[in-house]
């Protein structure tokens, strides 16, 4: 019997039914004997000076074991610091596991104690005296800007972390000879990824045999390892990184964080376990943020709505230090370099300038930048239809770029190949019955109600490979590797790089597996998060896991078939050629009876070798790694829509509807890569409309809390229609592209364009994120005046 | 800490009786996961917003981080580990891992505590569903998926079409 294909197939998570139990095991479930907790104090000034650290009372406080200062933790940690090899003059001084000297952003991590409890550790910290001297706080981008500005940190000699420039084409000429242009002002405010698992790790040092072993929330073990090894001076080998379950990742557990390098280096200074797990309050204030922007832009059109030229200034934050490994700049030079991406476009003039600031450092978040460049395009070029007296659907229909089979060069540098923006764009109409919308838009401003329709056509870098790190000799690896073994009792064993923090990407390597083999799904066991386990490889970034991760699979499963029919051809005394695997057994394709099970094959190469008639015996465990090398990335691409409506007395917004089209290339499971879809969407939606870190001009974070940080509620999310284009890829031979990131990269652009749409009959256009109810009103207000 | 801080507690976990000594200060969540060892309630935000250490008390769900230990003494409480070893919710855990509507997982326990005392009363709506989750973050699913897997489960425990 032929069993289903799973490639492709709704295959709900086998993790899924273990966590609906509430059997998910957490770094802070994991049990240990004789664990230390840490708790820490936290600077409460953006900047200062330390001038005195009174830790006595601390010490003789119940249940304390040890009070540590960044001076003690350098005994056994060096200072790290991060340096991209193309970018030399993004400068970050060296740091360390807390700070020496001077804080440089509220929520620096000061001093660790070391209790018998939490609740202990932090009775301790009430008592530590800090003799503090406040130094010039530097908080906002334009006062980093600033030519008398002071320094964020005594070390730098300037806030400029980064001004870089492109140059497609001739942009002046192309806005000389244009028949419209049009400009915006855009604000993003900062956000943080608010994991509803805060960052956790449990550190235990066996000075025995000086191996380090860590439990961590986090998306890349095998980073981790090369980095608490580097910083503690150990060799590679001794330091076994896992990540359990995570509660929620989106790249803001990507970094290597002072406070965690502090657990790590006290479990190694102690010979103690340790554990820290952030409470929501310091996670507000030493997660990594992002966003941070604030962004002008132009656009060119000619007279038939043919989109000439773009220039884009963009001003970015960084925070106190570059986030590590990978940096700060991302956001910024992808707001820059996505612009138009899914458009013709010959001219391009873009220039981005990022600065420090006495904040928490920025680094990863979902989609990085790209949510930025899309949602200046998308406002441009709404803006611009309505000059143009044309409808924005067809504005974006007349530029797509025609990428269906050759490799393209957006104008800022982005390469595309094998797209279908032109299908996706049909699609979405027909899906969301644009047509009918419109008609009624109309009919209900007649009425007095407002609302409105976006469209955010988007390209989703994804599928990342080793020219973006590799390039700037940052050591996070591009490169995904599975490790095929089939074992004595019949099953499979998959050790794979990738991380699963609920994407749901062990159940699609799976899948390709036990097609690939001709096994049962159930039969194959995914093995990741844990380094020790699983061979070398990235793990979870860039909406690269099921793409690369399992294309390395699929090689994998290949040659593992190859070995399995070449043992059994000499068992049978057949042609390799004319057998095959189907449901875990081997049949030849001229008979219905199965010949052997895939038990029987390894019994016999396991325990009877001497039986297999061949010189050499094929291997039963197959190692293949991949990395895309002809492409810097897959791109993917799509279009998505809002359709939204603006309570003009109380400044409230309602999402209505929301619809997706996307092409992720072949897709391997639709339940599950809907679902990253629709995650992505809301990601992107809190950004528009809620989310939010208020920081004063003094550098304190003023809603600190989830009381105060809105993220996206039930309530207010509207269902999202989920439809797919299916252009599989070239680069690889599975054909997958990523998806991870797509709802997040064109979500907040199609609220932007809705929301403005909704109020155009007032002339406004909003420009600062997030929408909230205050700056709609100040907006009609201001028009009104 | 001295003994003062202690009081004795007895109440009803999961169907069985239990009695401790606990720290005034002790909130339920921490004695649910670290002194009892029942993993399944996360802790969010421990300022009653998020959800995700939702139980059901005396039939209620309820924040464990906004109500101390001392406060459970009498009454009837159950976790995520209660709720799946009694059944009682095994077509609502069905439901999610068939429509995928969780991904870390980290939200779920708190999600289905929810659920499960609403799908105690009448028949709720799609809108009825999104109102009762909004005591629940999610930061992963974007919530559609969760909300239809409730709609699912109150359509068949009413005997009707899903």
């Amino acid at each position: 019997m032929t069993a289903a294909l799973k490639t492709g197939a709704s295959v709900p998570r086998r993790n899924a039914a273990r966590l609906v139990a509430g059997k998910g095991r957490y770094t802070d479930d994991i049990q240990v004997a004789g664990l230390l907790h840490v708790a820490f104090v936290r600077s409460s000034y953006p900047h200062a000076r330390l001038k005195r650290i009174d830790t006595r009372a601390a010490e003789d406080m119940p249940g304390v074991v040890a009070v540590l200062t960044g001076d003690d933790l350098a005994k056994v940690c060096a200072p790290w610091q991060t340096q991209l090899a193309l970018l030399p003059s993004h400068l970050s001084p060296p740091q360390m596991p807390m700070a020496q000297g001077e804080v440089c952003w509220q929520g620096e991590a000061v001093v660790a104690v070391v209790a018998a409890s939490r609740a202990l550790a932090e009775d301790a910290t009430e008592t530590i005296e800090i003799e503090w001297e406040e130094l010039p706080v530097v908080a906002d981008m334009a006062a980093a800007a600033g030519a008398d500005a002071a320094v964020v940190h005594s070390a730098m000699a300037s806030n400029l972390g980064l001004d870089h420039t492109i140059s497609t084409g001739d942009a002046d000429d192309a806005f000389r000879q244009a028949s419209v242009t049009v400009e915006h002002t855009f604000s993003f405010d900062r956000q943080t990824g608010v994991t509803l698992e805060p960052r956790s790790i449990l550190a235990e040092f066996d000075p025995r045999l000086r191996q380090l072993t860590i439990h961590h929330s986090h998306q890349v073990p095998h980073q981790m390892r090369d980095i608490f090894a580097a910083q503690l001076k150990l060799p590679l080998s001794s330091v076994r990184v896992v990540a359990p379950d995570v509660g929620g990742a989106f790249g803001l557990k990507l970094a290597a964080y002072p406070d965690e390098m502090a657990v790590a280096a006290i479990a190694v200074l102690l010979e103690r376990p340790v554990k820290f797990c952030a409470d929501r309050l310091e996670a507000f204030v030493s997660d990594n943020h992002a966003r941070e922007a604030k962004v002008h832009g132009r656009m060119a059109m000619d007279a038939n709505g043919k989109l000439t030229a773009m220039d884009v200034s963009v001003v970015s934050g960084f925070g106190a230090y570059s986030a590590y490994p990978r940096g700060s700049v991302g956001e910024a030079l992808q707001a820059v370099h996505m612009v138009a991406a899914p458009y013709k476009m010959a001219h391009l003039r873009g220039r981005v300038r990022g600065y420090f600031q006495n904040k928490p450092p920025s680094g990863v978040l979902r989609a990085v930048g790209q949510p930025i460049a899309t949602t200046v395009t998308e406002q441009l070029l709404d803006l611009a239809a309505r000059r143009l007296g044309l409808d924005p659907a067809e504005l974006r229909r007349r530029n797509y770029v025609d990428t269906a089979t050759a490799t393209a060069r957006s104008a800022g540098g982005i390469v595309l190949a094998e797209l279908s923006l032109e299908r996706c764009h049909d699609r979405l109409l027909q899906l969301m019955d644009y047509a009918t919308l419109r008609q009624r838009q109309q009919m209900h401003r007649d009425k007095g109600i407002y609302r409105g329709i976006g469209l955010a056509a988007f390209i989703e870098q994804t599928a990342v490979g080793p020219t973006l790190y590799g390039a700037q000799n940052v050591r996070a690896s591009a490169q995904e590797t599975c490790r095929l073994t089939l074992e004595a009792d019949g099953a499979i064993r998959c050790a794979t790089s990738i991380t699963d923090q609920g994407q749901g990407t062990s159940t699609a390597l799976a899948q390709i597996v036990a097609d690939a083999l001709g096994v049962d799904i159930e039969t194959v066991e995914i093995a990741t998060g844990d380094t020790q386990l699983t061979p070398f490889g990235g793990g979870a970034w860039a909406s690269r896991g099921t793409a690369l991760g399992g294309e390395a699979a699929l090689r994998a499963a290949r040659k593992l078939k190859e070995s399995v029919l070449g043992i059994a051809g000499a068992l049978l005394q057949t042609e390799p050629g004319l057998l095959k695997i189907e449901d875990g057994r081997i049949y030849n394709t001229a008979s219905p009876l199965p010949q052997m099970s895939l038990a029987d094959i390894a019994t016999t190469a396991y325990f009877k070798a001497h039986l297999v008639a061949l010189a050499e015996l094929p291997s039963l465990e197959i190692t293949e790694s991949f990395a895309p090398r002809d492409l810097p990335y897959v791109a993917a691409n799509g279009i998505q829509a809002a359709h939204v409506e603006v309570d003009v007395e109380l400044g409230t917004i309602r999402v209505l509807d929301f619809w997706v089209v996307d092409d992720c290339g072949r897709v391997i499971n639709p339940l599950l890569v809907d679902e990253q879809i629709r995650g992505g969407v809301v990601q992107g939606i809190g950004a528009a409309l809620y989310e939010q870190c208020i920081y004063g001009v003094d550098g304190q974070l003023e809603n600190g809390s989830l009381v105060d940080y809105l993220v996206p509620m039930a309530s207010e999310m509207p269902d999202i229609h989920v439809a797919h284009v299916q252009t599989p890829t070239s680069a690889t031979t599975l054909g997958a592209r990523g998806v991870g990131e797509a709802g997040t990269v064109g979500a907040a652009a199609a609220i932007w364009t809705a929301v403005n749409d909704a109020l155009a009959p007032f002339g406004v256009v909003l420009s600062e994120q997030p929408f909230t109810p205050e700056r709609v009103l100040d907006a009609l207000a201001a028009r009104k005046d | 800490m001295g003994m003062a801080d202690l009081h004795s507690i007895a109440f009803m976990l999961n169907g069985k009786s239990v009695t401790a000594d606990v720290d005034a200060r002790l909130h339920l969540a921490d004695f649910l996961r670290h002194t009892l060892h029942l993993t399944g309630t996360h802790v969010g935000c421990e300022h009653g917003v998020c959800g995700a250490c939702n139980v059901l008390v005396d039939g209620r769900s309820t924040r464990s981080c906004l109500m101390l230990a001392v406060q459970v003494d009498g009454a009837q409480v159950e976790t995520i580990e209660g709720l799946t070893a009694s059944g009682q919710i095994a077509d609502l855990q069905e439901a999610f891992t068939a429509r995928n509507a969780l991904q870390c997982g980290y939200c779920t326990p708190g999600v289905l505590a929810t659920a499960a005392e609403l799908l105690n009363g009448e028949k709720p709506t799609r809108e009825e569903i999104r109102d009762a989750l909004s005591g629940n973050y999610c930061r992963c699913t974007g919530y559609h998926a969760i909300v239809d897997a409730i709609e699912t489960v109150a359509g068949k425990r009413q005997g009707g079409a899903p």
